[in-house]
């Protein structure tokens, strides 16, 4: 018992510096992908339904590629931030190039392995977010919700 | 007396250290209470000396365990001042006692029959219902609270009709800390020949309830919200309507006789309580209540009262903060809910919580209360009788940390641009 006692005590304090990286919260304070589209091909709705946060997002294509992203609900300032970086990074991206980003933070936040070679910009200021498992969720909301949106969909890819 | 110093004693997890050297400082008692020593302790004592089933053994252990379950019977029974032992049944929690009633008493309402809920319900007094709904063509609604967070009486009256068969309702809302005017209630809904069910979670740990006194049919609460063990539940009900009601679940112990053909019902409470039960727990949360009235409900309501004003005093520094429920500490003891639009109540449990200092943020399973609130989330500070006014003051001093993390106060235009994304 004594042991399971120091086990749980001795756990480094993570700095909160890792986790509010000045990227995040300028991403919180203005986030990108507010404007309204005009025309949506895909859309989703997801909750976090531990804390009630909400995302609804919509993406508007063009010659097979993401055109804009539209972004809005509330959350934290990781999951608004992530949600932010997801609008700016996903532009000009084809479905299949939006996936792998998907994918890449996953393993990123669950510490797996990912060697795909793509340019992570922004995303990079998520990786303290890992050494807060319970704010993992939040970071994760925007992009759950972008794979939900593409669900029954996966045609206009194929094509 | 209530000596604080020599209660914290009781409870080692209040020693504990969180990341190496920050003292806990636990303010989310109204999601779960710590355990005394003597609570765990009853535990080991159990499985170590005397673990058998109960009901069914003529052997000693048999005998030892069955006592000692039936004893806490008895026990809730003085705690609650009702009229037998045998209407306690022992649940897995609030949320299972209420289940039980929707299932049970739900089989005789009839097609445009009326459940009656509050705004400030928990889910666990939310669903039960919706399922029935599914089972039933019954309306379900929604007793409003005002501006001041009360619930709106007048239109309460109103809503009692003919049609209304059940009324279900919080005593104390675990985001407000409003305590309902049972009585009252119960008058009405005497009147209007209508079940009253009472969702007491947040208010049994906290002050003293006399079912009888009351006047409502059932009641409903969970161990672990004071000093009890998870995973026991407590549902009072009256006598003949126990006898009336079908059973939850079915099995062992809540039968007499079982034939190839049919069976017949054990007696109340046994009837509903199926399968072997959480003896050792059961057992324990008898020594939780124990506990608990030695140290005198009186006392823990008073210190709560004395804990809230002396929060809300020195939160009200932060004027920048919204603050739910009455400004009067006497009304709302041992709740303080609160969210300010530019940290959101996540942020501020994470940065608080690398200081020790442990509260809620979220929803708090009320999410119709929320939005009734105009908020997605808020933060939730809870105390208990175990808790001090050192603890509020490094409470206020983390949160001030958070605060000025986040630039909140400093910055008026970021504070009017989130308030605009939040409304969107
Ligand atoms: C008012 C209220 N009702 C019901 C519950 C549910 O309690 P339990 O999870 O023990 O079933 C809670 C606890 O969160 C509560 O605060």
């Amino acid at each position: 018992m004594i042991q399971m006692k120091e086990k749980t005590q001795s756990q480094a304090l993570p700095h909160l510096d890792e986790l509010y990286k000045e990227i995040i919260l300028e991403h919180y304070r203005k986030p990108c992908g507010r404007e309204p589209l005009d025309k949506v091909d895909y859309h989703a709705e997801g909750m976090n339904p531990l804390c009630g946060d909400e995302v609804r997002l919509s993406l508007c294509m063009k010659d097979k590629k993401i055109d804009k992203v539209h972004i809005e609900g509330h959350g934290c300032s990781i999951s608004v931030a992530s949600g932010s970086i997801l609008a700016d990074m996903l532009r000009g991206k084809t479905i299949d190039e939006a996936k792998r980003v998907s994918r890449y933070l996953k393993d990123l936040m669950h510490d797996k392995s990912n060697k795909e070679k793509i340019d992570i910009g922004d995303l990079e200021a998520l990786e303290g977010v890992k050494k807060f498992p319970v704010r993992i969720k939040c970071a994760l909301l925007p992009w759950t919700t972008f794979e939900e949106a593409l669900v029954g969909h996966e045609h206009v890819e194929i094509s | 007396m209530f000596d604080i110093e020599k209660i914290r004693k009781d409870f080692s997890i209040l020693e504990r250290k969180i990341w190496d050297d920050k003292l806990l400082v636990y303010l989310d008692n109204a999601a779960t209470t710590q355990k005394p020593k003597v609570v765990i302790n009853a535990l080991v004592e159990y499985y170590e000396n005397y673990n058998a089933n109960i009901h069914r053994g003529v052997h000693k252990l048999a005998e030892e365990a069955t006592s000692a379950y039936e004893n806490v019977r008895a026990k809730v029974k003085s705690f609650l001042s009702c009229d037998e032992a045998s209407e306690v049944i022992f649940t897995r929690n609030t949320t299972e006692s209420i289940n039980l009633l929707a299932y049970s008493l739900g089989e005789s309402l009839n097609d445009g029959d009326e459940v009656l809920l509050t705004e400030m319900e928990h889910h666990s007094n939310i669903i039960p219902w919706y399922l029935l709904r599914g089972r039933k063509k019954i309306n379900i609604k929604f007793i409003p609270i005002t501006d001041q967070y009360e619930l709106d009486y007048e239109k309460l009256e109103k809503l009692i009709v003919k049609g209304t068969k059940i009324i279900s309702i919080t005593h104390k809302s675990n985001v407000l800390g409003t305590v309902n005017d049972i009585k009252k209630i119960a008058k009405l809904a005497k009147d209007n020949g209508s079940i009253l069910i009472v969702d007491a979670a947040q208010s049994a740990p906290h002050m003293k309830i006399n079912f009888t006194d009351l006047g409502c049919d059932f009641l409903s609460f969970s161990s672990h919200k004071m000093c009890g063990p998870t995973g026991v539940g407590v549902l009072v009900g009256k006598k003949e309507l126990l006898e009336k009601m079908p059973p939850f679940l079915g099995g062992g112990e809540m039968i007499r006789k079982v034939t190839f053909e049919d069976f017949t019902l054990n007696d109340v409470p046994w009837k509903f309580e199926a399968g072997t039960p959480n003896i050792a727990d059961v057992i324990a949360f008898g020594v939780a209540i124990e506990y608990i009235q030695k140290i005198g409900l009186e006392n823990i309501h008073k210190h709560e009262i004395e804990l809230t004003k002396y929060a809300l005093d020195k939160l009200s520094k932060f004027t920048f903060l919204k603050i739910y429920g009455s400004s009067d500490a006497s009304k709302r003891a041992g709740i303080i809910t609160f969210s300010n639009p530019v940290v959101h109540p996540h942020d501020i449990a994470t940065i608080i919580d690398q200081d020790g200092v442990a509260i809620r943020a979220g929803h708090h399973c009320a999410q119709p209360l929320m939005k009734r609130l105009g908020v997605s989330a808020t933060a939730r500070a809870s105390f208990y009788f175990y808790n001090t006014e050192e603890e509020i003051d490094i409470f206020v001093s983390v949160l001030q940390k958070a605060f000025d993390y986040f630039e909140v106060g400093a910055c008026k235009e970021l504070k009017g641009e989130s308030k605009e994304r939040v409304s969107k």
